[in-house]
């Protein structure tokens, strides 16, 4: 697969950005990569950061999942993280709306700010947390309810009791999560009966509910089809005026569509943790990328 | 060798067949029985007197057949012990689910389920000995051995069917529908009661309910601790009388009538009245899981 046909649907920003693979290529390579410090892209610097992760460090147990990742995320971007399965991205994520304390037996090294603020403080409270951080998981879940039930699930924990206040929010947010049409005359029944698409709009109108700052995606088109997966990209490219978005894909092509900065993680051998290899601009990582890591997997040489 | 093949296909699933029909059958064999003992009451006495009537007077002359003081001492005991159990069940299983820590969980069921496999008779010696004097004191009754101990016993019989199986529910509640909920902001506790205790309701409406088909069937307990008084539960302190159950009249009293004599009919209708109470609990426990089930 070449690097042109990875663009398809993605616009370089600069005629002649698309680099012959030979320049990149870098000497006496195998390198092995101690964490890379990604400093926000060139030509950001205008662009707040929303999120950060300084030195973070990432273990389950006594096995080290991430190694000294440094990451900017800057605010109404879409940041994607690509990478080989099992390199640390959902892992990623996770550590930013603190998941990772329902498994048990984790520990993180360095900081994760959100608005500059560590979040993983002691007395940072977790629920409020993860009220601004939401999340899209991979497989749709949405809850055993109604539809209409569940995206006043997240207002109605937040004390929102009155019915026209949340019929205007289900409303809205249906309506930015571009379900509302399809579903405004079902809103009573069941939300397992829509489609596997349909579903994950669902989650992300009920994320989109209690007004996150941030939304986190973690492959969040993995389990639908190309059209579905059309509809949430046409999604994502409109919240991102109003939200960060970070979102683990598996889809090259995807990232290089929706996203204006990507990192590249891998674990460069087996039992390592994962790191970060590269980080910057989308429409550098797909056609200039400075590492040749990056470039063989985003070339599909392997991964 | 092919032949052979077919052949032995054919016996296993004949041998099956005769295996399934022969239980199908005994089954229905012993229902017909019952209602054609029970039926022949009507030639002696009336269904609605027996239905209405508020005496069980059975060995005098001319003998009165109420059923109704059985019937609501049944239905007194199995509410005692419903009230009792489910709120406990169900509490003990969300525990068990969704907040002790692994390890307790995988001591505290199995042992929990040792509880389903103590006799009944135990249970109902312990009921007697046990807990009827510390009732009779605690209240200041003339007797111990009234609906209320009768139900307490039932409730602690019911339990263990209650815990396991709700706990089978909750637990079986696929852990995304707990992410979703803690990734939105909600606290455990408003994950537990807003989203997983719903999920899982059906599957608690059914232990809930094969609980109560436990109790009101529990014949041992119930006559050895209910006091087994053939009174009318008339107002709330009948709670803290004796009375006497369905299943309780027919233990003591089907080895002293007359064969065929209206009494021994009488039994067999009471029996009929059970059976019709339990099959409607079975059915609505059936449909509720089958709805569940659907809902997966």
């Amino acid at each position: 697969m070449s690097t042109e046909s990875l663009l398809d649907g993605w616009k370089p920003t600069a005629p002649g950005d698309v680099t012959p693979r030979e320049e990149s290529k870098m000497e006496g390579s195998p390198v092995r990569i101690e964490g890379v410090r990604a400093a926000a892209a060139p030509g950001t610097a205008s662009v707040r950061n929303k999120v950060e992760l300084k030195d973070v460090s990432f273990y389950y147990g006594d096995f080290k999942a991430l190694d000294d990742i440094t990451l900017d995320v800057p605010e109404n971007q879409v940041t994607a993280l690509i990478g080989p399965s099992g390199c640390g991205k959902s892992t990623v994520l996770r550590l930013i709306n603190r998941m990772h304390e329902e498994i048990g037996h984790t520990r993180v090294e360095g900081q994760v700010l959100l608005d500059g603020r560590d979040i993983h403080d002691r007395d940072v409270d977790v629920v409020e947390l993860r009220s601004r951080v939401g999340e899209i998981f991979q497989k749709p879940n949405p809850f055993p309810k109604s539809i209409y039930d569940n995206i006043a699930y997240g207002p109605r924990l937040m004390g929102v009791r009155k019915k026209d206040e949340l019929d205007d929010i289900v409303e809205r947010s249906l309506v930015q999560a571009a379900l509302w049409k399809e579903v405004k005359n079902k809103l009573g029944n069941s939300a397992m009966d829509l489609s596997g698409g349909q579903q994950q709009r669902l989650c992300i109108a009920r994320t989109l509910a209690v007004q996150p700052e941030v939304i986190l995606m973690d492959e969040p088109c993995s389990a639908l089809d190309p059209v579905a997966t059309q509809q949430i990209e046409d999604t994502i490219e409109v919240l991102k005026e109003d939200y960060t978005i970070i979102i683990v894909t598996h889809n090259m092509q995807q990232a290089a569509r929706i996203s204006q900065f990507t990192g590249f993680m891998l674990v460069q051998e087996t039992g390592e943790p994962g790191r970060l290899v590269e980080y910057g601009a989308t429409s550098k990582i797909f056609t200039m990328p400075d590492r040749e890591e990056t470039e063989n997997y985003i070339t599909g040489r392997f991964g | 060798m092919r032949k052979s093949k077919k052949l032995s296909e054919l016996l296993i699933s004949k041998t099956i067949l005769a295996c399934g029909v022969f239980a199908i059958g005994v089954m229905l064999l012993i229902f017909v029985f019952l209602l054609k003992d029970a039926v022949s009451l009507g030639g002696s006495y009336s269904f609605l007197d027996f239905l209405t009537g508020r005496n069980w007077y059975p060995i005098s002359t001319p003998p009165v057949f109420g059923a109704l003081p059985l019937i609501l001492g049944s239905l007194l005991v199995t509410a005692i012990a419903v009230v009792i159990a489910v709120p406990l069940g169900v509490g003990t299983a969300i525990y068990l689910a969704e907040i002790a820590p692994a390890w307790l969980r995988e001591t505290m069921k199995p042992a929990i389920e040792v509880i389903a496999a103590i006799p009944s008779v135990v249970l109902g010696f312990i009921g007697l000995t046990l807990m009827a004097p510390f009732i009779q004191s605690l209240f200041n009754i003339n007797t111990g051995l009234t609906a209320f101990t009768g139900g307490l016993v039932l409730a602690f019989m019911a339990l263990p069917t209650i815990i396991s199986i709700a706990e089978d529910a909750i637990t079986s509640v696929p852990r995304a529908y707990r992410q979703g909920s803690l990734a939105l902001g909600a606290t455990p506790w408003q994950t537990t009661s807003r989203v997983v205790v719903p999920a899982a309701m059906s599957g608690i409406s059914a232990s809930v309910m094969l609980g109560i088909g436990r109790a009101i069937g529990e014949t041992m307990v119930v006559l050895m601790v209910t006091g087994n008084a053939a009174v009318m539960p008339t107002s709330l302190d009948s709670i803290f009388k004796p009375v006497r159950t369905l299943t309780g009249t027919i233990a003591q009293e089907m080895g002293e009538t007359v064969f065929q004599s209206p009494h021994y009919y009488a039994l067999f209708a009471v029996g009929l009245i059970l059976f019709v109470i339990t099959f409607i609990i079975n059915w609505i426990a059936d449909v509720v899981l089958h709805r569940y089930r659907e809902a997966e």
